[in-house]
């Protein structure tokens, strides 16, 4: 199908991608263009300028900064799913980036992209959320950090102003967590029905700390802090985090659509929770 | 002169690679979207977001008015020449049926129709002006449930004053086929077993790869049109009749297509707007859908409910099948979407030997996209709906669902076999494939696994299918179709073609769009002549090269063309025959042709069939009265259908906590009859599975409540990838058909055929002991968790199978196993 027509604009330095941002009436700006396509082919959207944040070197990689990982919104998901600081300090984007879409959709899509889509059903929010990622988002008056909590405001909508870019995402380091992202589709390159993310600390057979995000279980990706609370001092044992996963869909408030009505993914929420937990814990 | 080449061993049953596969997978060749003519305009479709409207004003002038838009046409502008799109299957003399316009013109009656055209120079300036046509619509209330639609509750097209397209009947007592199944019923009523169940059928998309496209060409002394579709014989002659374009003034062109499973058997409203267009304007037009559009009006398959009674004696000994078929035409009836489900009626039966039967069918008319052909057509329905039922009268016997088929299939040596729904079956080995892919599968370690699951608990629980399947295919021997109102014939035409350099030209009226006749059908020639393989050319898909043809459906390419083309490469041998004997100065007698040489009996002298040919072409040399040359055609029409066979074992692993499905193992045994290509059999099959397996478990095509198609793109109509298959363990045993030369049999859908019930055979099997005797189509986890708790209280979601079982059954067989569960009720569950 074809998109409406609009202007493309290419810039090649993150000032310039402002500037063009703030002068167009109604502009997209276009990361990996794995989501925005196929919105402009199908005419939901018609931007009347595309700005293409392609070419903006700086906004690529993931380097180390002391307690902290930052991931560049334009690192492609294969280069996230690869990179050994991601792996060693932020477990569970790693096992997400993993089962993301299919090997076309990660050497194109884009890891700040994605997030700034806020797809409730998109793989990265839960993972960012539960590891409470911070959001560093550009604007013409200087740089503002975003805390993952409150960067995911609802569906498709997030705390970016429209003359703004997402350019980082810090993620603390977490190293020696065990991590898992447990993924529930009927085929392959579907969206998440419901997926858990879970990132656990171990000490000798407890559950010291834990961190679990739930996808698709609302408007936005969501933390399940009860039973991250109801986790810690607990073995790592499936009967402990079975009980604690059982408030797994306390406060969430899914959607019902072909794959399964609410109840269904709250179900779904607790049964994946417990073997995300279990899995990360190693047991 | 005398030729002492090897031997070449037979090209037939030789994996060859396929010909045409370097130019189609490294993007060599033109697709119809590829094509690009001088001063070519494009075409953009406004569609009906209402799935019934009254059509109270179409504003153009804004469309018109936009760049390079050189003009805007609705129904009411094209009225008069549009003619109405075909029904070529009126099943029954008072078969009801709406006018069908190509572009609505009053009144829309599905979601997706097209109510006006704009053409432009390009196709984004077409798409772009498109948005801009606005058009008034009176809702009007749509008829979208099937039962409720079956009665009348609303009406799909308010003029015809019901929606029960026809009623058609097939009855074994009054064809002498069989006896009363009613008396059958009410003696297994009396003292034997009953079973009724009501399946569903859902609605399928075709979803084949490369969108629809056609070009149309005025400009030339004939009308060209290149589309893709798999049957250009039937489009040409759609366009003379529909249009009123002489037909020999129309030039129809399928260039490689990208598949169509049944989706590109049609002549649709698009082609007939860019002919209509085209010859309007003096121009090439083109149009090509986007997969919105595809999805949303390209036509789907199946959508029915099945209700079916199956009576059968104590012992599990069949005596009678009743089916009772609701159809969901959609909105129109398309090229053969009447036809469809009776193409099922010769097929309930199966492999087995009812003594009665009886069929009835009624097509009702919805607000929905109309439904024709998808791979295996009616078929894949009826061998749901026998093979589903043969596993629930095992769970009633209580015995294996392989042995309760056993007592009751046509065994080897009783073919040919006369069936209760009046065909012949010509040969078959029942007991053959079955033994086969028992072992092949493990079929008692799996069971022996499933056991000790269930023993156990297991969250995870194992299932295992079975599929014991026949169909009739290789469409068909014309007397036949002609008995069933079928407005054309079902024979095939081939040409061969001797050029002056020996080399091969094939001509074959079927019609390609990824089966590989370009290779198979070089085989069959390669052996018949004695030639390479490589001198053979096929060629296809153009009304001017292939000028007659019935095209390629119905798994009919090979055990009908095929037949057509071994006919034709004879007559080129019988031609040659007297040639060679001229030249070399024997009697033709004496001639005999081996490996394409003409030799005379006794002696070493012979010619090859290259040098007959050149001696043709010369002529200088030729026996008296002898017209010189070779070419010969042939038309077949097959004296039966071909009846593939096979047996299907699957394993299915069930997450009994989140209804999730993993297939463990599948398993197939299939017969086909002689196979020409290993290779391409596999594919065939390969592919045929999968689109089986993906209605058991992913595809289906929902509405809403207004009637728009809520599974309107890939994000929600699941259509499979790679990744979802796991490895298929493909077999075949042979045993020839011996309705045609070759020994062949169909199989461009015997997978499709023969996997959705072996995959639901096995979930149910594993949710048995829940008492669960059914799980809808596809079997999603959510309605597999469903069934799986519905007796702990959850919402089922579905409403239960109604008289599922009657009053004689020992309840022990149905009822629900799990501990501290009382059942009240017999029938199970069902969703």
């Amino acid at each position: 199908m074809i998109p409406a027509q609009f202007e493309y604009v290419a810039p090649t330095t993150l000032e310039d991608a402002l500037q063009a941002l703030s002068e167009a009436g109604d502009a997209k700006i276009i990361a990996g263009g794995q989501s925005l396509l196929p919105v402009l082919r199908m005419r939901l959207n018609a931007p009347e300028v595309v700005i293409d944040l392609g070419r903006i070197e700086s906004l690529r990689g993931v380097r180390d900064d002391g307690d902290a990982i930052v991931i560049g919104a334009m690192t492609r998901h294969a280069d996230v799913l690869t990179d050994p600081l991601v792996r060693e300090n932020a477990f569970v984007i790693t096992k997400a980036v993993e089962v993301l879409a299919d090997p076309q959709v990660r050497h194109r899509g884009t890891f700040g992209g994605a997030l700034a889509h806020a797809d409730p059903a998109g793989d990265l929010g839960a993972p960012a959320l539960a590891l409470d990622a911070e959001f560093v988002v550009a604007g013409q008056g200087g740089t503002r950090t975003v805390a993952a909590e409150d960067f995911f405001v609802d569906l498709f909508t997030t705390a970016l102003e429209d003359t703004e870019i997402l350019t980082e995402v810090r993620i603390p380091k977490r190293a020696g967590w065990g991590a898992h992202y447990e993924k529930f589709v009927r085929v392959a390159h579907q969206w998440p029905i419901v997926a858990v993310a879970a990132a656990v600390r171990v000490e000798g057979g407890t559950i010291a700390e834990a961190r679990v995000g739930l996808t698709n279980m609302g408007s936005t990706p969501l933390r399940a802090r009860a039973v991250e609370q109801a986790l810690v001092g607990q073995p790592a044992t499936d009967e402990a985090v079975r009980a604690a996963a059982a408030s797994a869909a306390e406060g969430t408030n899914p959607p019902s659509d072909l794959n399964g009505d609410a109840d269904y993914r709250r179900h779904l929420a607790t049964v994946l929770t417990r073997r995300a937990v279990l899995a990360a814990a190693g047991a | 002169m005398t030729v002492t080449e090897e031997a070449a061993a037979p090209q037939i049953g030789q994996e060859r690679r396929r010909k045409e596969d370097q130019r189609l997978i490294t993007g060599r060749t033109r697709w119809t979207d590829n094509i690009v003519l001088n001063g070519m305009l494009h075409l953009a479709m406004v569609r009906s977001p209402y799935a019934h409207a009254r059509i109270t004003n179409i504003e153009t002038a804004e469309a018109k008015a936009m760049p390079n838009v050189v003009t805007v046409l609705t129904g009411a502008d094209v009225a008069e020449e549009q003619g109405s799109l075909p029904n070529a299957w009126p099943i029954t003399e008072d078969q009801k049926a709406p006018p069908h316009p190509s572009i609505a013109v009053d009144r829309v009656a599905f979601a997706g129709e097209i109510v006006a055209v704009v053409v432009a120079r390009t196709a984004a300036e077409a798409r772009d002006a498109a948005d801009l046509v606005d058009v008034d619509y009176e809702e009007l209330p749509p008829a979208l449930d099937l039962k409720e639609a079956a009665e009348d509750k609303t009406l799909a097209h308010p003029d015809l004053g019901t929606n029960k397209s026809a009623f058609w009947q097939f009855d074994s007592a009054d064809a002498g086929t069989g006896g009363s199944v009613d008396e059958a019923i009410e003696a297994a009523r009396r003292d034997g077993i009953l079973i009724e169940r009501e399946y569903r059928q859902q609605r399928l998309i075709p979803a084949f790869m490369e969108p629809r496209s056609v070009v149309c060409d005025p400009t030339g002394e004939q009308l060209t049109v290149w589309s893709a579709t798999q049957v250009p014989h039937f489009v040409r002659f759609f366009i003379a009749v529909v249009l009123g374009v002489p037909e020999s003034k129309v030039r129809v062109i399928a260039p490689d297509v990208g598949g169509g499973f049944g989706g590109k058997l049609q002549f649709t409203p698009e082609e007939a707007i860019t002919v209509v267009v085209a010859r309007r304007l003096g121009k090439p037009c083109k149009y090509t859908e986007t997969r919105s559009e595809s999805l949303m009006s390209g036509h789907h398959g199946r959508d029915q409910w099945q209700r079916l009674t199956l009576a059968a004696t104590k012992d599990g000994t069949v005596t009678g099948l009743k089916v009772d078929l609701l159809a969901d035409m959609g909105a129109y009836l398309g090229l053969v979407t009447s036809g469809i489900p009776i193409l099922g009626a010769f097929m309930f039966n199966g492999i087995y030997k009812f003594p009665a039967y009886q069929f009835n069918c009624t097509n009702v008319f919805t607000n929905k996209t109309w439904t024709d052909a998808y791979r295996g057509a009616g078929r894949p329905e009826a061998t749901y709906a026998i093979e589903r039922m043969m596993t629930e009268l095992a769970a009633e016997v209580g015995v294996d669902p392989l042995e309760i088929r056993e007592r009751n299939w046509i065994k080897h040596e009783e073919f040919p076999f006369s069936t209760v729904a009046g065909l012949e079956y010509d040969t078959g080995n029942y007991e053959a494939a079955t033994e086969k892919a028992k072992r092949l599968f493990g079929y008692d370690e799996l069971r022996a696994e499933q056991q000790r699951r269930r023993d156990a608990k297991d969250p995870v629980q194992l299932g295992i299918g079975v599929s014991t399947f026949t169909e009739m295919c290789g469409l068909a021997p014309s007397r036949v179709l002609g008995s069933l109102r079928y407005a054309a014939g079902g024979w095939e035409h081939a040409s061969v073609r001797m050029l002056a350099t020996g080399k091969v030209e094939v001509v074959t009226g079927a019609s390609a769009h990824g089966q590989g006749h370009e290779t198979a059908f070089s085989q069959i020639v390669a052996d018949r002549l004695g030639v390479p393989f490589e001198d053979v050319e096929v060629l296809h898909g153009d009304t001017q090269i292939a000028h007659k043809g019935l095209d390629t459906y119905g798994s009919r390419s090979l055990t009908v063309g095929g037949e057509a083309l071994v006919k034709a490469a004879d007559k080129v041998v019988e031609k040659a025959k007297p040639i060679a004997a001229h030249l070399l100065e024997a009697s033709v007698d004496d001639i005999e042709f081996r490996q394409g040489r003409f030799g005379v009996r006794g002696t070493d002298k012979g010619l090859g069939i290259a040098e007959i040919a050149l001696a043709t072409f010369a002529a200088h040399d030729f026996p008296e009265g002898v017209e010189p040359t070779l070419d010969s055609d042939a038309t077949y029409d097959p004296v039966n259908f071909s009846f593939p066979h096979g047996t299907h074992l699957c394993a299915m692993e069930i997450d009994t906590e989140t209804g999730g499905v993993t297939m463990r193992k599948y398993v197939c045994v299939d017969d086909v009859g002689t196979v020409i290509n290993p290779l391409i059999v596999a594919g065939q099959v390969h592919g045929g599975l999968v689109q089986g397996i993906a209605q058991a478990l992913w595809e289906e095509a929902v509405y809403d409540d207004s009637g728009t198609l809520v599974s309107a793109s890939f994000v929600d109509y699941l259509v499979p990838t790679a990744a979802d298959t796991i490895s298929y363990g493909v077999s075949h045993t042979t045993t020839p058909s011996i309705t045609n030369t070759l020994g062949t049999k169909g199989v461009g859908e015997a997978g499709t055929i023969a996997s959705t019930p072996a995959v639901v055979n096995a979930v149910v099997d594993a949710l048995r002991p829940f008492g669960v005797i059914d799980v809808r189509m596809p079997c999603t986890p959510e309605r597999i968790y469903k069934a799986i708790h519905a007796r702990d209280g959850a919402d089922t979601g579905g409403a239960p199978t109604v008289g599922a079982a009657g009053p004689h059954f020992d309840e022990a067989d149905t009822a629900d196993r799990t501990a501290g569960n009382d059942s009240t009720d017999q029938n199970g569950s069902s969703l």
